[in-house]
């Protein structure tokens, strides 16, 4: 970006920059609340976050802050680390955190950013969920102006109607609880329905800030009625007065214990997980498709962590939410996030009196909300969805991250995941033996601009990375083609990988489309169902388990008036007077697709070659076409491209005079050398010569056409069908022509 | 077949260790042709004792077989396979080892691990190991041949045209693996993607025109036949061509020998480790004598 574009988008990034701080400052609030710190904490964790990221970071318009996803490990750091004294715990915790900060850059600078793609996917959001639960457990006594205790999440879970009923019943008795609950409860209801309020106006404010106006406004409308307000004083936020004493520092006594140490280790992993995932989401987000370094970002996430613990902050990680809105705010660089930390601190200096106004059971109603959106029930649906075993993996890494703790969660969550892939394969060792094996193969194919990626063995969460290191290397704005033909496995977190591929390079101009998985089995009709060779293809219905090639070929053929159908269809014996099958017994045929137009039908072939031990199955896509006249039988191959038939067909190449290039570059032979030379007119020659390279041969009565060695992708199926109409017009305008010489 | 391909044979005297095992009919079928194709003299070896039982079940195989006359001599040798079979090509003075190998199979990878690797690292001359013998012949089309610049790549590429021809393969792909090292730049965003991209593009020229200049040295006779193409492949060396010639169903796989391994790259998986472990086609892994 040149300095000119960089100042001209200044007014836009400093908007957006001014949007972003109005969520930031009530989240900032209420996280630090939750985890058991002074609230301003959450506000330097914001200011650092966004002046330090801003200038070292690698992304373009993320936004960072603190994050939801250590809150309770914070919580109990605080309330652990001092022994019962709040403020040692803090100071002690605040340790931690500057301890994190140095291991998070240390692993931006050993290139960890694909830390995060070595946990599998639903594992991921299991850990989220078991996050957004243990917020939503811990905020909700808070959130209804009550006390909130220790114990196990999970079973405070099933006491969440008990604390409704507490509060009904000490409400009437206490006008303080019946304020600070009845102004929680609104406070929730306008988070989850801001959506749905359509006002231009009212949308140009985010719903937390307006939970925060809610709530200062009801304290000065008390204020004019001339009473006092009924909620408790220690039931406010306490914002100190001067920016000195909102500072405070690390103490660094319990660095040799194991305690402290196991904190810094969980902020480093965890925050670090986040902040990753966070980074390639937003960047999904980003309008002009710019590729993050997720590595620098790392190294700054970590410099401006180990900052705001020494300065008394919370640990800085990329959010997603927040990043969100700077999006849609039409932010389009870094300094966005740096006004944003401006912001606030603008805000703590000069308004922190009003801030104080704010009761706590508004910020809690932000945070239930936040968990509640983080545990939806919806995404146990979705889970299932994909497929039973990803609902049991996400409910297991829950239900061991609420009862035990983050890391253990995820690890486990990870171990499952893995167990599941060995059950649904059956086979252990296929993991086993190839795990430190490499297994993608990618080039760009010699005759085209398109590359080609092949990926053996197996294609999960454990090896994902080195496909994805593949594909990144690779422009999106190119064509690939994937091919898992020789992959046994593929798993929901790899077929979600793919998919945010497609999107990608699709909105980059690139493609990328998938082929090899139509004979994989399916656990469910989802498109990131795990994919298994090992299982055939034995539930229910054929369409319910399209591969997306299926379903693109499916949607394509009703676009288009074709004919289309998925399940195998009987051999036909026809296809064996093709010279190119004529060594090749077929075994299967199955995705056919027929053109009304040109009576064309597009097939999936496997085939073998050879015979019993030399045996090698072969799947191509080939277009048939039978003619109405008869022609000459011919083979017509790029030199050297198929050569297989040549040699079968024992004919020489043939010349058609005045068209040196098409001699040279294409091998054309068969039994009626002067028939075949009239038959090969300018205009045949021009649509061969102009179009993609085929072999075409000519059994006389019926027309093969072949591309490559492998399946098609559906772009390139409709480039085959199109070509095989414009090769059947050329031939009848021919043969109108020739039949015009013979009468004259 | 033809004088003027014939007179170039590196293959002389060719040596085949058998084993009674149930492949041992195709395997002789094999090799036999292997033999006539090559134009080679073909020394069957066997490490075992001689019995009468032994001796009449070969000569009538041998006899089956379409060209019975290119068997030159018998030898059984009892003792250790390694050894035997290591030592004989040195006494034999052999130009090419022909050993079976099973494709796939677990249990047979304990074996390619140990006699046929081994060997490979250690014998002095060529070796050809053949995954899927057959009693008819299967056609030879493509040929796919490491282009990894090494000081014996001048022979390997004569040896893998000399063996293309022989079988009447009529194209030959020759695979430059070029490690994501050399490229020296970490993708990491789009700048960087466009500066890798870059230097791609330079050193797959790079690669073409110094394999192209070498084929071009080789003999005319070896060459005219076939359509040489020339693939860059970026990734892990030794992987990248296995399953390349896996992709493409290549017929015959070319390698350059191993060098002289130090102690430390054995510990680390590495080139002909890699293909030996999971053999996408036969393979001819090249030394100069």
């Amino acid at each position: 970006m040149t300095r000119n574009q960089f100042i001209s988008s200044l007014p836009k990034n400093l908007f957006a920059g001014f949007v972003v701080s109005l969520i930031a400052l009530p989240l900032g609030l209420s996280l630090a609340v939750a985890s058991g710190m002074p609230a301003t904490a959450g506000i330097v964790s914001a200011v650092v976050g966004g002046v330090v990221v801003a200038l070292l970071g690698g992304s373009y318009v993320t936004i960072s802050g603190p994050g939801y996803s250590l809150v309770v490990v914070l919580l109990t750091a605080v309330t652990t680390l001092g022994g019962g004294d709040l403020f040692l715990g803090y100071t002690h915790t605040l340790a931690a955190i500057t301890i994190a900060g140095v291991l998070i850059t240390l692993l931006g600078v050993l290139r960890m950013g694909k830390l995060a793609e070595f946990f599998p996917a639903s594992a991921i959001e299991g850990m989220l969920a078991a996050i957004g639960l243990s917020l939503l457990v811990k905020q909700f006594p808070i959130m209804l102006g009550l006390e909130t205790g220790d114990g196990n999440p999970l079973i405070k879970l099933f006491k969440l109607p008990l604390v409704f009923a507490e509060f009904v019943q000490s409400a009437p008795e206490s006008a303080s609880t019946l304020a600070a609950g009845l102004l929680g409860i609104v406070s929730l209801v306008i988070l989850l329905f801001n959506s749905s309020i359509r006002n231009r106006y009212y949308q140009q404010i985010p719903s937390p800030m307006w939970v925060i106006l809610l709530a200062v406004g009801y304290s000065y409308y008390c204020q004019l009625r001339g009473i006092e307000n009924p909620i408790r004083p220690e039931l406010f936020i306490q914002l100190p007065d001067s920016v000195e004493s909102m500072i405070y520092h690390p103490n660094f006594d319990l660095i040799n214990s194991w305690g402290l140490w196991s904190v810094a280790i969980t902020i480093a992993v965890i925050g670090s997980v986040e902040s990753l995932l966070s980074i390639k989401a937003v960047d999904n987000l980003d309008p002009q498709r710019r590729r993050s370094n997720a590595n620098k970002d790392l190294r700054a996430l970590g410099v401006a962590t180990a900052i705001s613990g020494f300065f008394g902050g919370l640990n800085v990680v990329t959010v997603i939410s927040r990043s969100s809105v700077n999006v849609t705010q039409q932010a389009n660089n870094r300094s966005s996030n740096f006004f944003h930390g401006v912001f606030l601190l603008l805000f703590i200096l000069f308004f922190s009196k009003l801030l104080n106004r704010v009761p706590l059971s508004a910020l809690a109603a932000i945070l239930v909300y936040t968990g509640y959106k983080l545990a939806h029930p919806l995404k146990l649906v979705a889970a299932a969805k994909v497929g039973k075993e990803q609902l049991l993996i996400l409910m297991a890494t829950s239900l061991i991250t609420l009862s035990t703790n983050i890391i253990t969660g995820i690890l486990l969550g990870t171990l499952i995941t893995l167990l599941s892939h060995f059950i649904i394969t059956r086979r252990p060792l296929l993991f086993l033996l190839h795990l430190f094996q490499p297994n993608v193969l990618a080039f760009k194919e010699k005759d085209t601009d398109s590359y080609y990626v092949s990926v053996k063995y197996f294609c999960s969460f454990l090896n994902l990375f080195k496909l994805k290191s593949k594909l990144d290397a690779i422009g999106s704005t190119k064509t690939v083609v994937i091919d898992f033909s020789l992959c046994e496995f593929v798993d929901h977190s790899a077929m979600q990988t793919v998919e945010n591929y497609i999107a990608s390079f699709e909105k980059k101009g690139g493609k990328v489309s998938t082929i090899g998985l139509d004979l994989h089995g399916a656990s469910s009709s989802h498109p990131f169902a795990v994919r298994n060779l090992a299982t055939e293809n034995t539930l229910g219905s054929i369409e319910k388990l399209f591969s997306r090639r299926q379903e693109n070929l499916s949607k394509m053929s009703k676009e288009y008036g074709w004919k289309y159908c998925a399940k195998n269809q009987p051999i036909d014996p026809s296809l064996y007077q093709f010279l190119f099958f004529e060594t090749k017994p077929i075994v299967q045929i199955y995705n056919t697709l027929v053109d009304p137009t040109s009576n064309g039908v597009v097939q999936d072939i496997v085939f073998n070659e050879g015979e019993f031990i030399a045996r090698e199955s072969a799947r191509v896509t080939a277009l048939t076409i039978k003619l109405e006249n008869s022609i000459p039988s011919f083979v017509l191959d790029k030199e050297g491209l198929l050569d297989r038939l040549n040699a079968i067909a024992g004919f020489g190449d043939l010349t058609v005079e005045g068209h040196n290039y098409f001699n040279r570059k294409f091998h054309l032979s068969g039994s009626q050398p002067d028939k075949i030379r009239s038959l090969f007119s300018k205009e045949l020659i021009f649509l061969i010569e102009s179009s993609p390279i085929y072999l075409i041969e000519s059994s006389g009565s019926e027309l093969l056409i072949l591309k490559k060695d492998r399946l098609l992708s559906p772009t390139e199926v409709k480039a085959l069908v199109y070509f095989g109409r414009e090769l059947l017009e050329t031939l009848a305008c021919n043969s109108i022509s020739s039949n015009r010489e013979i009468s004259n | 077949m033809n004088q003027s391909l014939h007179q170039y044979n590196p293959f002389k005297r060719m040596l085949f260790g058998f084993a009674f095992s149930p492949s041992l009919e195709s395997n002789l079928h094999e090799v036999v042709r292997l033999a006539e194709f090559f134009d080679s003299e073909l020394i069957l070896l066997h490490v075992g004792e001689k019995t009468k039982e032994k001796q009449e079940k070969i000569n009538s195989i041998v006899a089956a077989t379409a060209a019975p006359s290119r068997v030159g001599e018998y030898h059984w040798i009892p003792g250790d396979p390694y050894t035997t079979l290591l030592d004989s090509t040195e006494s034999l003075s052999i130009d090419l080892l022909v050993l079976g190998a099973m494709q796939h199979e677990s249990l047979f990878r304990f074996y390619v691990g140990s006699v046929a690797r081994k060997l490979t690292r250690s014998v002095k001359c060529s070796v050809l190991l053949l995954i899927k013998p057959a009693i008819e012949r299967v056609a030879c089309k493509h040929v796919v041949v490491s282009g990894f610049k090494t000081s014996t790549l001048p022979n390997t590429l004569f040896q893998a045209f000399y063996s293309a021809r022989c079988l009447g393969a009529n194209k030959a792909t020759i695979v430059e693996e070029i490690a994501n090292k050399s490229v020296k730049v970490s993708v990491d965003d789009d700048r960087s993607l466009i500066r890798s991209l870059r230097k791609k593009r330079v050193l797959e020229a790079e690669e073409d025109r110094r394999v192209a200049e070498l084929v071009d040295q080789l003999p005319a006779a070896l060459t005219d036949s076939i359509k040489v193409q020339k693939q860059a492949i970026f990734g892990k060396r030794g992987y990248s061509i296995g399953h390349y010639a896996e992709v493409t169903r290549a017929d015959l796989l070319v390698m350059d020998a191993p060098v002289k391994t130090s102690l430390l790259s054995r510990i680390i998986t590495r080139d002909i480790e890699f293909i030996l472990s999971d053999l996408p086609s036969d393979l001819l892994i090249c030394r100069a004598k």
